[in-house]
This record gives structure tokens, C-alpha cells and sequence, in this order.
């Protein structure tokens, strides 16, 4: 019966988010505030995370194929599958799960219990709307550039590492990372960005939203958005790759 | 002018609010008064929309506020303002933007004209300079006052303020409460006050309603509060020792 609630309330909620905006000049600028929020500001994590990802998913292929049977070439080919289907988009919407789905339901929930989105109500502004709709359609929009950066990143380091040691040679990396490429990888990996940022977004808002009490209350919030978005992200992983892949 | 008619409101067992039935006048505060838990800000998010009524019906100057769709509510809401208990700013925004917030999301005024109704709101409420100061960066009763102002920035037709005094000294409390009355007579616009300060009903409550557990038992003026033939009313002003001395002064 809760799960029930809780579904028919966030079905609500992101009917509410939907409505028509009160004024448009403002949803700009806090597009573009939220875009730099919530992308720029995980450069830094998605570079350092991607590029080690890289190194050790290059390291660890070619130390399975030790014994002259699989080509060295095949390095190169896995590292980039396993980049660009599962690690950049998949791996890094749970770790930006983490990152921004607490951040938007700390910074909700904080808004809640103080009261600024009773404010908001009370003046005649949809808060749902004006709180969360900038944050989705910013997050959409930047999680695909954020999962192109991660992949680009992820298999440059790949070839960093081949060049610093000797577990294949630079070319047979770059020869296996060109070797029988599908544009269509990409399209699947960027269409499950675009999905993943909406779940992350629009769970993490629900949960911080609707919390309520004391600041004990927001950092509960806080950890079920992660919680929630994380096993969502997961599920819709398994739906779009039944759908997309097979 | 607000006119509350037959509310009830119950969260679950809990039955909150009994028949509520009150007028509230523009031109001078009309002051809710009652123990904590009596039901106060109940009734007051009644009247704003933030909770539904059970029963009973909620008017603004005849226009009935609780069985209003939600585009018709928005026009009212945009003729009220409220100053929370907690003052509500925008964390994420300047002093002079909490102000010029309602202007921006709902006037036609150029931003030159939003920057004058900023410093006027804030020198009406003795802040002037404070402008580009953060919500973090301010003291509570400086946190009030930005409060009033941006409830004030859209020339509300309708002021509600929660406990105003709350966790305020003394002499700023009085400073606080001197604003609200001043407000109320210059813009002659109607004010709820929400409070359980005996000196807040001494200083401006011209109109006074007193509820006791969720029922509304007396209404009058800080003239007649004094004398007020109402025990539970009696037992709530001469709860402090300053209000027995008050007592004794007011029986000789």
C-alpha cells in the first residue's frame, strides 16, 4: 500500500512539475544556473573517475588475455564496449546519483522545513515547478555531454596506460578501439543518460520535497533519494537494454 | 477584509479546529491570540491555503477563497502577504533579491523600477543598505524585517504574520510590532497576527481573538482583554507574573 502511495504521489508531482511556468525569463535563468550546478560542478569527479576506470578496465582485459590465443588488439576493443555501454552511462549515473541526488534532496528537504516552499505556495508559485522543472530539464541536457566527456576520458587513459607500460603497444590499442565500432553504442549510451538524469532528478525532488520535520528528516531524505534513484537507474538499465540491444 | 465562517479541521483523531467564526478587518491588526497548541497558525494556514478546511468557508472581501481551482486561488495568493515564523528567505538569494522575488515572478516593472521598490520596502523597514547581504549574514530580528518587506514588495491586499516576536529581545520585538501596525494603517491593508506575546496584544491589538483549544472563545480589544469575562481567557493573560502585577494595578 505505501509503494502504492508513494507511486500515485510522485505521479502527482511530476504532473505538477509539468505545468505551465509562471514566467519563462526566470526558468531560463535558473536553467542555466542549474545547468552549471549540477554539470560544471561534476566535472572534476567525472574526470578523475572515468580516467582511472580507463586505466584499470585496460589493465585488468589485458591481463585476461595473456597467452597469445585472443589478439592484443581485443584490449582496446573491450575497454571502449565496456566504457561506452556500461561504465560512462550507467556506472556514472549512480555515482552522480549519489553526488547530485543528495545534493537536490538536501537542498529541497532544507527548503521544506524551513518553510521557503511554503513561501513560495503562498505567493502563488507552483514551487514544485519552479524548484524542480530547471533542475530536470538541466540535468537532461547535461548528463549526455557529461557521458561523452566520461567515455572520451575513460579510453584516452586506456591508451595513457599502453603508452606508460608494456601490456600492448599504443597502436594495437588505437586498432582495437576503431575495430568494428557501431555508431548505434552511442546512440543506446546517450539514450539511457537522457532517461537515467530524469529518474535521478525527479526521485531525489520527490523525496526532498516531500520531507518533513526536523533536519534529522532531510538527511534521511537524502539518503533514500540516493537509494531509491540508484535501484530505479538499475532497473531501467535492465528495461532499455532488453529494448535496445536485443 | 477576511471572513471566516464554521472552519473545522482535523489532522486524523485529532480535531483541531471547532467552528470557527471571525471577521477580520482591514485598517488596524486584528491579533489571534492562545496558548501554543491551541490551533493559531492551524487557522492561519487555513485561511492561506496551505491546509484545506474540513467544513466551513473562507472569504476575501466576498470572494471564497477555499472552493476557488487553483488559478483562481493564485490571484488572491498574489494579493497576500506572509511573514513565517521562521521568516522563510531564500537562502540562495540576497536581501534585495527576497524582495524583489514577487515583483520578478509576477510584476510588469522594469528593473529599474523593481530596484526602487526594493530600497523603498527596506528603508520602511529600517534596513536600508542591507541590500546585497545574504539571509545567513543577518541577525534574527534583521531576518523579521527583510520578512516584511518582501511580504510588503507587492502591495498585498492581506498581511499574515506567525508569531512575529518569536525568539526576538524585547526592544526588537516592540520594533517589530510598531512596523506591523504602521504597515496595517498606512497601506490600510488587512493584517492577521498570529501571537501568545502579551505585549504584542498590550501594544497594537485594536482587534483581538482568542482561541482555546481550537475554539474560538472570546473577541475584543486590548481596551477590554484586561476585564475580559472568560476564564480561560484570564488564565492564559495572568499566566507571568508582570501580567498579576498588571492585574492588581488594573483591579485598584
Amino acid at each position: 500500500m505505501k509503494t502504492l502511495f508513494h507511486i500515485g504521489r510522485y505521479a502527482l508531482f511530476i504532473k505538477r512539475v509539468f505545468e505551465r511556468p509562471e514566467r519563462g525569463k526566470v526558468y531560463w535563468r535558473l536553467f542555466i544556473d542549474e545547468a552549471y550546478k549540477l554539470g560544471v560542478n561534476s566535472l572534476g569527479i567525472i574526470i578523475i573517475i572515468s580516467g582511472f576506470m580507463g586505466m584499470v578496465i585496460t589493465i585488468q582485459t589485458a591481463s585476461q588475455i595473456e597467452g597469445g590465443w585472443i589478439p592484443p588488439y581485443t584490449v582496446g576493443y573491450t575497454t571502449r564496449q565496456s566504457i561506452i555501454l556500461e561504465f560512462s552511462p550507467t556506472m556514472l549515473a549512480l555515482i552522480l546519483a549519489g553526488k547530485i541526488g543528495s545534493n537536490i534532496a538536501s537542498e529541497l528537504g532544507t527548503m521544506r522545513v524551513t518553510e521557503q516552499i511554503d513561501a513560495l505556495e503562498i505567493m502563488g508559485i507552483n514551487s514544485a515547478g519552479y524548484l524542480v522543472f530547471p533542475k530536470i530539464i538541466a540535468f537532461m541536457f547535461i548528463m549526455p555531454f557529461l557521458v561523452m566527456l566520461s567515455m572520451f576520458v575513460g579510453i584516452y587513459f586506456g591508451y595513457v596506460i599502453c603508452e606508460l607500460s608494456n601490456i600492448i603497444t599504443p597502436a594495437q590499442y588505437i586498432y582495437g578501439v576503431q575495430d568494428d565500432f557501431r555508431p548505434f553504442d552511442i546512440v543506446y549510451a546517450l539514450t539511457k543518460s537522457v532517461v537515467f538524469a530524469f529518474i535521478i532528478t525527479t526521485i531525489s525532488a520527490y523525496h526532498g520535497y516531500y520531507a518533513s520535520g526536523s533536519a534529522l528528516e532531510v538527511g534521511k531524505a537524502s539518503t533514500r533519494a540516493v537509494v531509491f534513484s540508484s535501484i530505479v537507474v538499475l532497473i531501467f538499465n535492465y528495461l532499455i537494454t532488453q529494448m535496445l540491444l536485443t | 477584509m477576511i471572513e471566516v465562517k464554521g472552519i473545522n479541521k482535523s489532522f486524523g483523531d485529532n480535531h483541531v479546529l471547532h467552528d470557527i467564526d471571525c471577521v477580520f478587518e482591514p485598517g488596524s491588526p486584528n491579533l489571534v491570540i492562545g496558548a501554543s497548541g491551541s490551533g493559531k497558525t492551524t487557522l492561519c494556514k487555513c485561511i492561506v491555503g496551505l491546509f484545506s478546511p474540513d467544513s466551513g468557508t473562507i472569504s476575501y472581501d466576498g470572494r471564497i477563497f477555499n472552493q476557488m481551482g487553483r488559478n483562481e486561488k493564485k490571484e488572491i495568493r498574489k494579493e497576500i502577504g506572509f511573514l513565517f515564523q521562521g521568516s522563510a528567505l531564500f537562502d540562495y538569494l540576497t536581501v534585495e533579491e527576497n524582495i524583489k522575488f514577487p515583483l520578478q515572478m509576477f510584476s510588469d516593472m522594469t528593473p529599474l523600477e523593481m530596484q526602487k521598490r526594493a530600497e523603498f520596502c527596506l528603508e520602511r523597514v529600517g534596513l536600508d543598505g542591507a541590500n546585497k547581504l545574504m539571509p545567513s549574514e543577518l541577525s534574527g530580528g534583521m531576518k523579521k524585517r527583510v520578512g516584511i518587506a518582501r511580504a510588503i514588495s507587492y502591495r498585498p491586499k492581506y498581511l499574515f504574520c506567525d508569531e512575529p516576536n518569536s525568539g526576538l529581545d524585547p526592544q526588537t520585538a516592540i520594533l517589530i510590532d510598531k512596523l506591523i501596525k504602521d504597515i496595517t494603517v498606512d497601506f490600510n491593508i488587512t493584517t492577521i497576527v498570529i501571537t501568545h506575546d502579551m505585549n504584542s496584544v498590550l501594544e497594537i491589538g485594536e482587534r483581538l481573538a482568542f482561541i482555546h483549544k481550537g475554539k474560538l472563545l472570546w473577541t475584543g480589544s486590548n481596551d477590554e482583554v484586561l476585564s475580559a469575562d472568560c476564564f480561560e481567557l484570564t488564565d492564559f493573560i495572568y499566566a507571568s507574573t508582570t501580567m498579576k502585577q498588571l492585574r492588581k494595578q488594573h483591579q485598584q
